[in-house]
């Protein structure tokens, strides 16, 4: 029976832990909220990931791991572009740039990586393809699946207290009355500290600072509890129109009806 | 006729329907079912899986009606319908469980994204042996100076009538506020 279903009866992590046991060979590909990503596995091991448009050539992993320099990833984009990522990874060995352990690991630590982000999907749909094998052209890995699977399921409880804590990312920041002063912030917290405005909703703060749902929900969440900010409705947002609560628009009868009700309530 | 509603919202257990109950002149219309899991049931046997409802008649024109949620997340798409039209709601909690107060805060917040409407604490099971201190509470729970949280006990007429009133007050401060 095909492998395909909603990640709401079966989250990643349970598909993870089946492809581990069933020593499973294919590309689970997953449809989230917002991009698709394509995951491969050989014997049950994680051996290739992509995910939505990110650019996923080893040149670009190797830069983002900073393995590369700007200046280098620059000049392998001009010169080496059309070369496949075996290739380029041939030649950056030969060329003396960069030890094979160090490609490997880089490629191991942004596979994770994408697999990780894969967690907080909790929305939209998946499917195992056993035949769809990674490109050709890419270089692939061998990752245990068991450690991620744990640090899924831990990442998964986070996630769930997070959404309990900041239910919606529709919501603005604002500064409560404490000063910013002799606080200690990384330079994270403080990426999303200088976005906070009663106009930017903490999705748009997400957005500038190029963080996911969790990343920006764990630094909200700690600036909440240091009692630094404070939730609030977006300026400029008008509050849903609640559906009419009172029988009258008339204030003076919407008073006199409120009186009514205290008074009933006292003498009950 | 006219008719008003308020909601009683508030997590698993934390004496909503009680609440009702005690003010209620029908029978509260519960719509209670056996619990499921063995951890909900070491709390209590029954729970409300869609809706409480009680009524309060204050006189031959107008009737106020109470509708309480069901507390587990599971039926929390509820919420939003009863949420349709209140006058103001109130979050129970239980004073005596501070591990449901993060859910307490996360309920709070979703109503307040459903409807700007005026609302009130209740620190339920103040009688009970091991009750926060109401002020604790509210530093648990993040409420600001200006959020009226109060003590309660459910099953004390006169304590849910204070709460109720409470409530109210808010309702007609924010009328006169937009004056």
């Amino acid at each position: 029976m095909a492998l395909r279903g909603n990640l709401r009866d079966f989250t990643v992590i349970q598909l993870l832990n089946l492809i581990n046991l069933a020593k499973k060979t294919g590309t689970l590909v997953v449809d989230g909220p917002n991009e698709q990503a394509h995951v491969s596995f050989r014997d049950g091991r994680l051996s290739y990931a992509r995910i939505g448009n990110e650019d996923n050539r080893l040149a670009s992993i190797l830069h983002r791991a900073s393995r590369l320099t700007v200046n280098q990833y620059r000049a392998l984009i001009e010169r080496a572009g059309h070369v496949s990522d075996k290739e380029l990874g041939l030649m950056l060995i030969n060329a003396g740039y960069i030890q094979q352990d160090e490609i490997l690991t880089s490629l191991q630590a942004y596979y994770t990586d994408v697999v990780r982000r894969l967690f907080t999907w909790v929305e939209g749909f998946f499917r195992f393809e056993p035949n769809l094998l990674p490109p050709d052209d890419r270089i692939t890995v061998r990752i245990e699946l068991e450690n991620i699977i744990i640090e899924g399921a831990r990442q998964l409880r986070e996630w769930e207290q997070l959404q309990d804590e900041i239910p919606s990312l529709d919501m603005a920041l604002k500064f409560t009355d404490r000063p910013l002063k002799n606080i200690n912030l990384s330079v994270e917290e403080w990426r999303v500290v200088s976005y906070i405005n009663p106009k930017n909703t903490i999705r748009q703060i997400a957005a500038a600072n190029k963080m996911s749902d969790l990343e920006i929900r764990r630094i909200v969440y700690g600036l909440l509890q240091a009692g630094l900010v404070e939730i609030v409705r977006p300026e400029g947002i008008k509050p849903p129109t609640p559906v009419r609560t009172f029988p009258s628009e008339d204030r003076e009868e919407q008073k006199s009806l409120v009186n009514r009700l205290i008074g009933r309530i006292r003498s009950l | 006729m006219q008719t008003v509603k308020m909601v009683v919202t508030g997590p698993f257990n934390a004496g909503k329907t009680q609440f009702i109950r005690s003010v209620s002149e029908i029978d509260v219309v519960s719509t209670e079912r056996k619990l499921s899991t063995r951890e909900e049931r070491s709390i209590k046997d029954m729970t409300t899986v869609a809706m409480d409802f009680g009524r309060i008649t204050v006189d031959e024109d107008l009737v106020l009606y109470l509708f309480g949620t069901p507390g587990q997340k599971r039926f929390d798409f509820m919420w939003e319908i009863l949420s349709e039209g209140m006058l103001g709601f109130i979050v129970m909690v239980d004073s005596t469980r501070p591990e449901t107060f993060r859910e307490a805060r996360s309920i709070l917040e979703t109503f307040r994204a459903y409807a700007p409407t005026p609302y009130v604490v209740a620190a339920n099971k103040q009688d009970k042996e091991g009750a926060w201190d109401v002020e604790d509470m509210r530093h648990a729970l993040r409420l600001d100076a200006k959020t009226k949280i109060l003590p309660c006990v459910a099953t004390d007429r006169e304590s849910v009538k204070e709460v109720l009133l409470a409530l109210l007050y808010s309702i007609l401060a924010e009328i006169e506020s937009d004056e």
